[in-house]
């Protein structure tokens, strides 16, 4: 089995032909462990020099699904394709995929250079060759002549560049990331974050990168997949899966926003008429909602869709006006935002206007909000 | 900035080690070094100078039990290291939980039992009329009884019994403190099981490697029970003859040379693999 695979992969690996292949195709991926299913028929394709993000909360099974693809567990069913080839009962060493580990696992016994070589030297590439691939890749992460240190005096983005490094040096077609900036600081993992990005387009590598962090999957990917109990939720683009979440799990758990529960009290078209729990009217356009009235609801609205105002003057009769008071401002610079208490005692959290003109608002002060029936999101309530 | 009470309490934490260092080590050395460079020129007459030393290596059979008794504990410390380090492997990296310290109290149980008790279990295996030799001839497999005892292999195999379990121990540490991260990084970047132990895991269980070596070579150097009992009156080690010359012969002064020879020869014996393996005494104690 593990010959039959790997013959057929070694000889067309950087054929011609083989490049109209997606770099990473699953098939309804599964794998189930005792009692309880980690991965449920996962499918997606990564193309060629994409960057692809799997989204999720902890335990939704993305770290079990990456395993997968590096070949440290094997699927309960469903296939994997790398460039073409299966790799199902392909074993991890054999297959043309590199994983950056969530603590790196660099090997403390070795210095820079070895660390860097260690898979060239299992592939017996001769002993200058690898100095001179090692030194090479190094300089493309920015670490050139570190080869003799050791691993304990480079500070954490070094280390970061060094696990990338070491995985790039052997060019494999898909690198796997597990969650590598986790264990950095706030300010360090901004920076990586445009560095990955970065040398992910200097090598033109299909990377796919796991995370339960919102933040850094939208700024790097150029896809992003959610994933929830074991499923994909959604795949997208950062902006389509911002801007228009297929299920009120994605709205809730990519970026900000506020949760109201609702009740269908009328349907014309696309356009919706609620009743909030808590009494309140609103209004939602809603396309393909699929609802009917009666139907308990859910209601996702983003911060920084609701307009805060002093007076009701301004606003347009068919948008959703209501009358509230300044429960908390909380400032955070340009993500500052200003916590309402509508007049049935809910809490919205609404985007502070960068203008400046809210900058005397305190807490108590009555206040406007408003938001347009399009830009909120309507899901049918899980059943519970 | 240390206060005087905390100053007197560090001392008296101390005093225990210090006076088991002066008392039972340091000063029983000096002693047995006195002895050992007084030469019995006639009854009751002495003199000071190295006639002991010169004694044992002008007869070729010292020198030869010396040389032979340590060349006997290597082949027992890297027969130790052979057995343990697969043992040590299982129980750190393919057990976990339960199944772990009952396998770490399973190597440990045999211990409860006294050294001689233990020997004299080996004993009734492998004698002549022993459960070994039995079993064989009830089997068919030979015709006669056959003695497995009383020599070189039997020595061995109560040498590499008796000290397994400090192989073990220092092993199971080190391995365990090894991520399982590293060894899944060295297979993902195609490493195979040959390099990975090479390069990850052996470099990496190194310090307890050389201290669990250190252990069982002085252990086997100065086992005294084991090869008596298990190689019979030809075994024909170092720590025998030792006995033989304070208590049979009653002639202090040569036993005691060849207990400082003794002393010499095993500090020689790890300096040297210490260098060989490139690891030092602090590196090597204080990982484990």
């Amino acid at each position: 089995m593990k010959g039959h695979h790997a013959v057929p992969f070694l000889t067309l690996r950087g054929c011609v032909l083989t490049d109209t292949h997606p770099d990473l195709v699953c098939r309804d991926l599964t794998k189930d462990f005792d009692g309880f299913r980690a991965v449920d028929n996962v499918s997606f394709e990564v193309p060629k020099g994409s960057f692809f993000s799997i989204l999720g909360p902890s335990g939704c099974g993305k770290t079990t699904l990456l395993r997968m693809i590096a070949g440290f567990q094997s699927p309960s069913h469903g296939d994997l394709l790398i460039k073409g080839a299966s790799m199902i009962g392909v074993p991890p060493n054999k297959r043309p995929v590199s994983m950056v580990f969530q603590h790196l696992a660099l090997f403390p016994t070795m210095n820079i250079g070895d660390n860097v070589g260690f898979g060239l030297r299992q592939r017996g590439v001769g002993r200058n060759d690898i100095a001179r691939r090692v030194e090479a890749v190094l300089e493309r992460v920015g670490l050139p002549g570190v080869s003799a240190r050791r691993i304990d005096q480079l500070s954490g983005g070094q280390k970061q560049r060094v696990a990338i490094a070491r995985c790039m040096v052997l060019e494999p077609d898909v690198l796997l990331l597990d969650e590598p900036l986790g264990a950095l600081d706030l300010k360090l993992r901004e920076h990586m974050k445009v560095e990955l990005k970065s040398l992910q387009a200097a090598f033109d590598t299909t990377f796919v990168y796991i995370t339960h962090d919102q933040s850094e999957a939208l700024v790097m990917s150029d896809n992003i997949a959610v994933m929830n109990h074991g499923r994909f939720e959604q795949i997208g683009p950062p902006h389509e899966v911002y801007h228009n979440p297929d299920t009120a799990f994605v709205a809730g758990f990519v970026g900000d926003a506020n949760k109201i529960d609702a009740t269908v009290s009328s349907v014309d078209g696309p356009k919706l008429t609620l009743t909030s729990n808590a009494g309140t009217r609103m209004q939602v356009e809603a396309a393909q909602s699929n609802l009917s009235a009666g139907q308990a609801t859910q209601i996702f609205l983003r911060p920084e869709a609701i307009e805060l105002s002093k007076s009701s003057d301004s606003f347009e009769s068919n948008q959703n006006v209501s009358k509230g008071t300044v429960n908390a401002v909380l400032f955070n610079g340009a993500n500052s935002s200003v916590i309402v208490r509508d007049p049935a005692g809910n809490l919205i959290s609404v985007a502070m206007p960068q203008t400046g003109s809210f900058a005397e608002l305190r807490e108590g002060d009555e206040v406007f909000t408003c938001w347009r029936p399009h830009k909120a999101r309507c899901y049918p309530a899980p059943q519970v | 900035m240390t206060s005087d009470t905390s100053k007197l309490g560090f001392y008296l934490l101390l005093a225990p080690i210090f006076l088991w260092l002066v008392l039972l080590i340091i000063l029983p050395h000096i002693g047995l070094f006195m002895v050992s460079i007084s030469e019995k020129i006639g009854p009751r007459e002495y003199q000071t100078g190295f006639g002991n030393y010169a004694t044992f290596f002008g007869e070729p059979l010292y020198w030869r039990t010396f040389a032979r008794t340590a060349i006997m504990s290597i082949l027992a410390t890297a027969l130790t290291l052979i057995l343990g380090f697969p043992i040590a492997y299982y129980i750190a990296k393919l057990t976990r939980g339960r199944t772990k310290t009952t396998l770490f109290l399973m190597c440990m149980i045999p211990f409860w039992v006294s050294e001689l008790v233990r020997t004299f279990g080996w004993m009734i295996l492998l004698r002549e009329t022993g459960v070994i030799s039995t079993t064989l001839q009830s089997l068919g497999l030979i015709s006669g009884p056959v003695e497995l005892l009383y020599n070189d292999a039997a020595i061995m195999v109560g040498l590499v019994y008796t000290s397994i379990l400090f192989m073990i121990v220092p092993l199971v540490t080190t391995l365990d403190s090894l991520d399982d991260s590293l060894i899944e990084a060295g297979y993902d970047l195609g490493g195979t099981t040959t390099s990975i132990m090479r390069e990850i895991v052996i470099p990496h269980a190194m310090p307890g490697i050389v201290s669990g070596c250190i252990v069982v070579f002085m252990l086997s150097l100065g086992n005294y029970l084991t090869p008596i009992l298990l190689g019979g009156k030809d075994s024909l080690w170092f720590t025998g003859m030792i006995y033989t010359q304070f208590i049979t012969r009653f002639n202090w002064e040569f036993g005691s040379a060849l207990g400082f020879l003794l002393l010499a020869l095993s500090s020689a014996i790890v300096f040297l693999g210490l260098k060989m393996s490139r690891q030092s005494l602090s590196d090597t104690m204080g990982r484990t």
